[in-house]
């Protein structure tokens, strides 16, 4: 079941849209007769693509038997689904309050100063995706940061440089931080 | 039957009354913006706040239960305090160019804001972002006018069971659109306009379409000529302060007349030779599965209701074979005018200028479909809705109140009672009953003043059924048969009706499909706003209608009889094929 196509290199398993399609249909099968089986749906959709392609959300639409409009709203709803092509690597700065007034701003204007990039955007080089977030529940030692399912905690601008360079390794299959 | 206090005032309400119900009962007005009685209490706009003795916080009346014994102030200084901040906020963030908007004196929005004497809006701030969608013909949106009330996305979706329209985003970015805020253009959208009949303000509405009209009246080379639906009579008055039900069927043709329309003519009279082409389409269906034992693609449904075929083509697209072939009454107006009247007045069909006025917004997407019309010239060149209308009446300086009656034009101003029903659900049904009943048995259809009373009425999905006997001999193979029959409005209505027929829980005949509740009377394009009560009242307006009418079924209306002799030859004829009878074709929901 391995994809015939040219394997993309960031994909830790490289399988065919189709594959994942069907991957997609067995979860949505498992989900159907379920209440609120919306989000995790998409939260599995959004594992399996990277991203939540329109013909992804459409799908879902059709097979969750859930108007598209509200599918589509509950995707941007949530800060954490995508409808674009993502990075590697998410860069999640918290914006909650308690970040916010601990310097979480001048955090995420390090980061978007150091990846050249605005917040939702994705680096040319396809490493990392900034974007903002509303807490991660650890306000104690706020400003705090998550890149992919790593907290970071009292993050200064300064430390910026040396927390992204763990992630800067030419892609191979284990890029992740500790 | 709990009992409470409003205002010091006590009231008695049934079980499970919210609190506002109770202060209406009680003749106490709430303002309210989200609340759409029967359908939505979220308790979403704030603006129905009460205060309730005991209670801390001031309550949303719409969602409140009402309690025995509980103590209601609705116009305290804390309750008015609030509300006036209520408003004040969505004023601040409302794109309020009042003056050049399509509902400037007819804005809840603006009302409320005058009830609660608002002089200054407090909080200058953050507007909400202005995107427009003008990517339809039948309807334009306007974000920044939005309140984020969601009458719209409940009407969309369960009352029409369409879904085109819910929040999208969050916070203040949140937008009430259709999925990813593309346009609805490009999503599955009816364009049936019952959100922009419940939008209270001018975030979603028709089309405004009056320009064009003008601009052909001043157009020396265009001959212009104007049709009105059965229910704009029983609705315009609305737009100039009568209560709703009110007949003003010789007004509307007078004012039609002061505006400059060469004709004024009736659609009506297309609706009679509806019931003509698609009473014998059913008969013939009914011939085919019957005598020729082929397939009939049966059950039929009616077609006149653009929204509903719109439905159809998106969800549905296997029931297509059974939609009746005739074009809608409106289309069918527009092809007969544009040649059989066009020939009378030596005229070529692009030299006429068709105006439909009409109680819908989904009318205007028909009438540019490309099907409907030949070698380029469109059956109908402008649908006005009923609103649009009242606002060209008064834009024209007419006195609607103080006008004489007037009289339709011939011959396509003619028709039956049969006609006029055609703005209720169940009056296809009933008129196509009154017409084939008679060609089958040669005697009038056996209910009491020729009403189908079990079809009749606000209930979602009706049916009956018709014993066949007695028949003349042509119709020899209906003898001891009984007709099943099924009508819906409101296209969940529909859903439930079509899921009937494919899983073969019901084997109905003919299924008369409306788009809109009620029928064309609430249509998208009617006076706002549309309860229940004006329905009925609309309803009871187009019966009596019908039956102060010299002929009440459609095959009596002598100028029918008439263009066939002269023009069409016969039902279902060579004629009637080019001109009357249309194709349906799949389209994809995404």
């Amino acid at each position: 079941m391995i994809a015939e196509n040219k394997p993309c290199e960031c994909c830790q398993e490289a399988a065919s849209t189709e594959e994942l399609y069907k991957r997609l249909d067995d979860v949505m099968k498992e989900y159907r007769s379920k209440p609120g089986g919306l989000i995790p749906v998409l939260q599995i959709a959004q594992g399996l693509f990277g991203y939540l392609p329109d013909e992804v959300v459409q799908r879902i639409s059709r097979g969750l038997n859930k108007p598209y409009s509200e599918v589509a709203g509950v995707i941007t709803f949530y800060s954490f689904f995508s409808t674009r092509p993502r990075g590697k690597h998410m860069v999640r700065v918290c914006l909650g309050t308690a970040c916010y007034v601990r310097g979480g701003k001048q955090v995420l204007d390090a980061f978007k100063k150091e990846l050249g990039i605005e917040v939702g955007e994705t680096t040319g080089n396809r490493l990392f995706t900034l974007d903002v977030a509303r807490c991660f529940g650890a306000c104690g030692l706020a400003p705090a940061i998550m890149i992919d399912d790593e907290v970071y905690q009292r993050v200064k601008p300064t430390k910026i440089k040396e927390i992204l360079s763990k992630y800067q390794q030419p892609a191979t299959a284990e890029g992740k931080g500790s | 039957m709990p009992k409470l206090s409003i205002n010091n005032m006590t009231v008695e309400v049934p079980d499970g009354a919210t609190v506002l119900e109770a202060a209406r009962k009680a003749g106490v007005n709430i303002p309210t913006l989200c609340y759409m009685e029967n359908l939505q209490a979220i308790g979403a706009c704030r603006v129905c706040l009460v205060e309730i003795e005991g209670s801390r916080d001031l309550a949303a009346s719409c969602v409140m239960p009402a309690t025995e014994g509980m103590k209601v102030q609705t116009n305290s200084p804390r309750v008015r305090k609030a509300r006036r901040t209520v408003v004040e906020l969505l004023l601040s963030e409302h794109d309020g160019d009042c003056q050049t908007c399509n509902r400037n004196d007819n804005c809840e929005l603006q009302a409320v804001a005058r009830e609660l004497g608002i002089r200054e809006i407090r909080y200058p701030g953050e507007r909400s972002r202005r995107t427009t969608d003008s990517s339809t013909p039948a309807l334009e949106r306007n974000t920044a006018k939005c309140i984020l009330c969601r009458r719209c996305v409940t009407v969309c979706s369960e009352v029409q069971g369409v879904s085109a329209l819910f929040p999208q985003n969050r916070g203040f970015k949140t937008v009430v659109g259709p999925a990813f805020c593309k346009d609805l253009n490009s999503i599955a959208c009816v364009q049936c306009g019952q959100c922009a009949a419940v939008c209270p303000v001018g975030a979603i509405t028709e089309k405004d379409q009056i320009d064009q009209v003008w601009a052909a009246l001043d157009d020396p080379t265009k001959t212009v000529v104007v049709q009105t639906a059965p229910a704009i009579r029983a609705a315009l008055g609305e737009c100039f302060g009568y209560p709703a039900g009110t007949l003003v069927t010789g007004k509307m043709i007078s004012a039609l007349r002061q505006i400059g329309f060469k004709a004024v003519f009736d659609t009506n009279f297309t609706a009679d030779l509806t019931i003509l082409e698609e009473g014998n389409e059913l008969l013939t269906r009914l011939k085919t599965a019957l005598v020729d034992k082929q397939d009939a693609h049966l059950p039929m449904f009616t077609s006149c209701s653009p929204g509903w075929i719109k439905f159809a083509e998106y969800f549905y697209p296997g029931i297509l074979p059974n939609i009746s072939t005739c074009k809608s009454p409106q289309q069918m107006m527009g092809a007969v005018i544009k040649t059989y009247y066009a020939q009378k007045l030596g005229k070529k069909p692009e030299e006429m200028f068709v105006v439909s006025i009409m109680p819908c917004t989904a009318k205007k997407f028909e009438a540019q479909r490309s099907e409907m019309g030949r070698d380029g010239v469109p059956d109908v060149d402008v649908v006005l809705t009923t609103r649009e209308l009242g606002r060209m009446i008064e834009q024209a300086g007419i006195d609607f109140r103080s006008l004489a009656d007037g009289q339709m034009d011939s011959p396509l101003g003619e028709s039956s009672g049969a006609a006029d029903i055609f703005a209720n659900t169940g009056g296809v049904m009933e008129a196509a009953l009154r017409t084939a009943y008679e060609v089958v048995t040669g005697r009038p259809l056996p209910f009491e003043n020729l009403h189908v009373t079990p079809v009749a009425g606000l209930e979602g999905v009706k049916h009956a059924e018709i014993k066949i006997e007695n028949t003349v001999p042509d119709w020899k193979f209906l003898e001891g048969a009984t007709l099943k029959v099924a009508v819906a409005h409101g296209l969940i209505n529909a859903r439930k009706v079509i899921e009937q027929v494919q899983t073969g829980q019901a084997d109905y005949h003919f299924i008369e499909v409306m788009t809109c509740p009620g029928g064309c009377i609430g249509g998208g394009g009617q006076p706002r706003s549309t309860t229940n009560d004006v329905r009925k009242a609309r309803m009871a307006a187009i019966y009596r209608e019908d039956e102060g009418k010299q002929f009440r079924k459609s095959h009596d209306n002598p100028a029918i009889r008439k263009i066939y002799e002269d023009f069409l030859v016969k039902p279902l004829g060579e004629k009637s094929h080019h001109l009357l009878h249309t194709h349906y074709h799949e389209r994809k929901p995404f």
